[in-house]
């Protein structure tokens, strides 16, 4: 990757496409639409989102209880728990687990924990075939790519794509793109999948730590068809994901659909306690930087997503750059706000990608302040030296110039006399970034000092 | 355990100051005049159906009515009386058989206004799966006197209801299974059930 900053370059590769850019904006806004027509129809929705945050709070406060509390109540019921300090050992649990049970066939519904743990390509390495069974993920996954949005996995693709990707893979007819034929098809194609597993692994959206339970949601059931039909059930869990109390849920699973999707509540919201009679219920704890994100007093608050998407929908710039150009697992605010956390260096530009507009704070459910921790990280990126020279050298040279009258001044001037002169290659030079796809205002003749002046004196 | 009490270890090094965790009591949760139209009004809009009977006899002569009963091939009927049943799950080893059920007939406890789902667990089902693979579902929420008894306003008085202490695995549904991935176009039946229709039954 060249040292220039990575969003705007991939952003580029998908504005090129301005059909499609405005497309893509169209669909997430009315996703963003969906969900405010939700909010506004419940009168409590503030004191819903307080008491999500009040909640989030006082669970990082106490952490450390309640995954205990967590684990003792799970094994009570029949559960395994496993504990994983980073992506490595929480892949070698799952691989461990399956293997010892001579798994060579899975089922998998959404979960982005494993994405971030790149799961997938390490148990295929080790000869286990994995199946997506969220419509939209096994989509991506056919294409060999990765979600694009973390609710809405396949957002960025016309249906004549899926259509394509069908044809190729599942045998539908050449040019199909109907939604009900497509998905008929991958119903099909799934069911076969789903009576093949040996094992079902999905994500958890709510742990519990008073019973001990772990809640999943999904609006197609394959999270349910993928663990209630192979006898094993692996769940993977970030650390951050236990809420203290089974009421809890009560709030939780009222803004979780309404903020995503703009449904009421998912189609499905399972409950599990201990494994099935016969079965086996794993349940695997996953740190992998969490309790250091939780050290940090700046950006612990990041850790309170209910991976919801609403910020990634009201997103100007997610909404017209496509979640690819975030070069993150978890794209938008909330992926610009979690990346630097994870790997500044890799991730220093995602902060960038932002107007500071604070839609996403406003749409958030649990109140992450997200414009306000892009804005830090923007502070701290600074701090460290992490910008690439260039803008570094500009910005010193603007701080220097804003801070000295004179300077300023000159600096005027010297715009109004030489630019209407220059010819526009110089003008659009490759360092002027600003002028990529914007035009240079018109130069006036004088500046606002200047006709101060003139027409008050001094 | 190496592992969880280096995690635990790193987590209580990083902990914030202590808060309280709120109080959910004094939310003025919102409440129906009528739950039953509203369940039924919200069930409707996320592409169920529902439909208050009386009796055990209007309720099986409004399933002949479902053309996606009556064209059932194969029907798992997990309620005495309701339907004619061609499948009995204890008699089931493996809940692979079940892949070709058209139509099942569910017990559901209990249903909630605001959101239109249904809780049911698995306590009376041996094979949970059959609440996801048969084509077709019907849930039947019983209740000896008034069908509003059935319903609750919301999920706070939902979760308020359910104890937990028996049944391994409970879920919430609401509505039939349904995607939109293909460029958020709703498309009902994803992977389970293609209908959902609840019954209130007043015995």
């Amino acid at each position: 990757m060249s040292h220039t900053s990575r969003h705007p370059a991939l952003a580029a590769e998908f504005v090129s496409n301005e059909d499609r850019t405005h497309w893509h904006d169209q669909a997430l806004w009315f996703v963003r639409q969906k969900r405010d027509r939700m909010a506004r129809a419940l009168p409590e929705w503030e004191t819903l989102r307080e008491k999500a945050s009040q909640i989030k709070h006082h669970t990082m406060s106490r952490l450390d209880h309640y995954l205990e509390q967590f684990e003792s109540n799970a094994t009570q019921r029949g559960a395994q728990v496993h504990w994983a300090r980073d992506a490595q050992e929480h892949n070698k649990i799952v691989l461990d687990i399956l293997r010892a049970r001579g798994v060579t066939r899975i089922v998998k519904s959404k979960s982005m924990l494993t994405e971030e743990c790149h799961l997938n390509p390490h148990l295929e390495q080790h000869g286990i075939e994995v199946v997506d069974t969220d419509l939209g993920e096994r989509i991506v996954q056919l294409k060999e790519n990765p979600p694009s949005h973390i609710v809405l996995p396949a957002i960025h693709l016309k249906k004549e794509e899926v259509g394509e990707i069908f044809h190729r893979h599942l045998g539908t007819e050449e040019g199909a793109s109907d939604p009900n034929y497509l998905t008929e098809a991958a119903r099909g194609h799934l069911r076969e999948k789903f009576m093949g597993a040996q094992a079902g692994i999905s994500g958890v959206n709510f742990a519990v730590a008073e019973t001990g339970g772990v809640v999943v949601c999904t609006n197609e059931g394959n999270a349910d068809l993928g663990t209630s039909l192979p006898p094993l059930h692996i769940a993977c869990v970030g650390i951050e994901k236990l809420v203290p109390r089974w009421e809890d849920l009560g709030v939780f699973t009222r803004l979780l659909a309404r903020s995503a999707t703009g449904q009421p509540i998912t189609g499905y919201t399972s409950h599990f306690h201990g494994p099935p009679p016969g079965g086996e219920l794993h349940i695997v704890l996953v740190d992998n930087g969490r309790s250091e994100i939780l050290a940090d007093e700046q950006h612990r608050r990041s850790l309170h997503c209910i991976r919801c998407g609403a910020c990634i929908n009201t997103c100007p710039v997610y909404r017209r750059s496509g979640g690819y150009s975030y070069h993150a697992t978890i794209p938008g605010p909330i992926g610009s706000a979690l990346g630097p956390s994870r790997d500044a260096q890799q991730h220093y530009d995602l902060p960038y990608a932002c107007s500071l507009c604070g839609s996403c704070t406003d749409v958030c459910p649990v109140k992450i302040d997200l414009h306000e921790q892009l804005l830090v990280w923007r502070h701290q990126i600074v701090a460290r030296r992490l910008l690439p020279w260039r803008k570094r050298a500009l910005m010193k040279l603007l701080s220097v110039t804003f801070r000295n009258t004179w300077m300023f001044v000159l600096a005027g001037k010297l715009a109004r006399w030489t630019v209407p002169w220059m010819p526009r290659a110089l003008i659009y030079n490759p360092l002027n970034d600003w002028g990529k796809e914007r035009e240079i205002p018109q130069m006036p003749k004088h500046s606002f000092r200047e006709m101060y002046k003139k027409r008050y004196g001094k | 355990m190496e592992s969880k009490q280096a995690i635990l270890r790193a987590v209580r090094q990083a902990l914030p100051p202590e808060t309280e965790h709120p109080a959910l009591d004094d939310g003025h949760w919102i409440r129906y005049e009528d739950r039953v139209s509203q369940f039924a009004e919200v069930l409707g809009a996320v592409g169920g159906k529902c439909a208050v009977v009386t009796g055990m006899d209007e309720l099986n002569e409004q399933l002949g009515r479902l053309s996606a009963f009556s064209e059932a091939k194969k029907v798992c009927s997990c309620i005495p009386g309701a339907g004619s049943s061609h499948v009995n799950l204890d008699d089931i080893e493996d809940p692979h058989v079940l892949e070709d059920v058209d139509f099942a007939i569910l017990p559901g406890e209990f249903g909630v206004a605001e959101n239109g789902a249904v809780w049911l667990t698995d306590a009376p089902l041996k094979h949970r799966v059959i609440c996801f693979i048969p084509q077709h579902l019907a849930i039947v929420i019983r209740a000896s006197g008034d069908p509003a008894d059935m319903i609750v306003d919301n999920m706070h008085q939902a979760y308020k209801r359910i104890s937990f202490d028996g049944p391994g695995f409970g879920l919430f549904v609401s509505g039939p299974s349904k995607t939109a991935d293909i460029e958020q176009s709703l498309v009902i039946g994803a992977h389970g059930p293609r209908s959902l229709t609840v019954f209130l039954l007043c015995e």
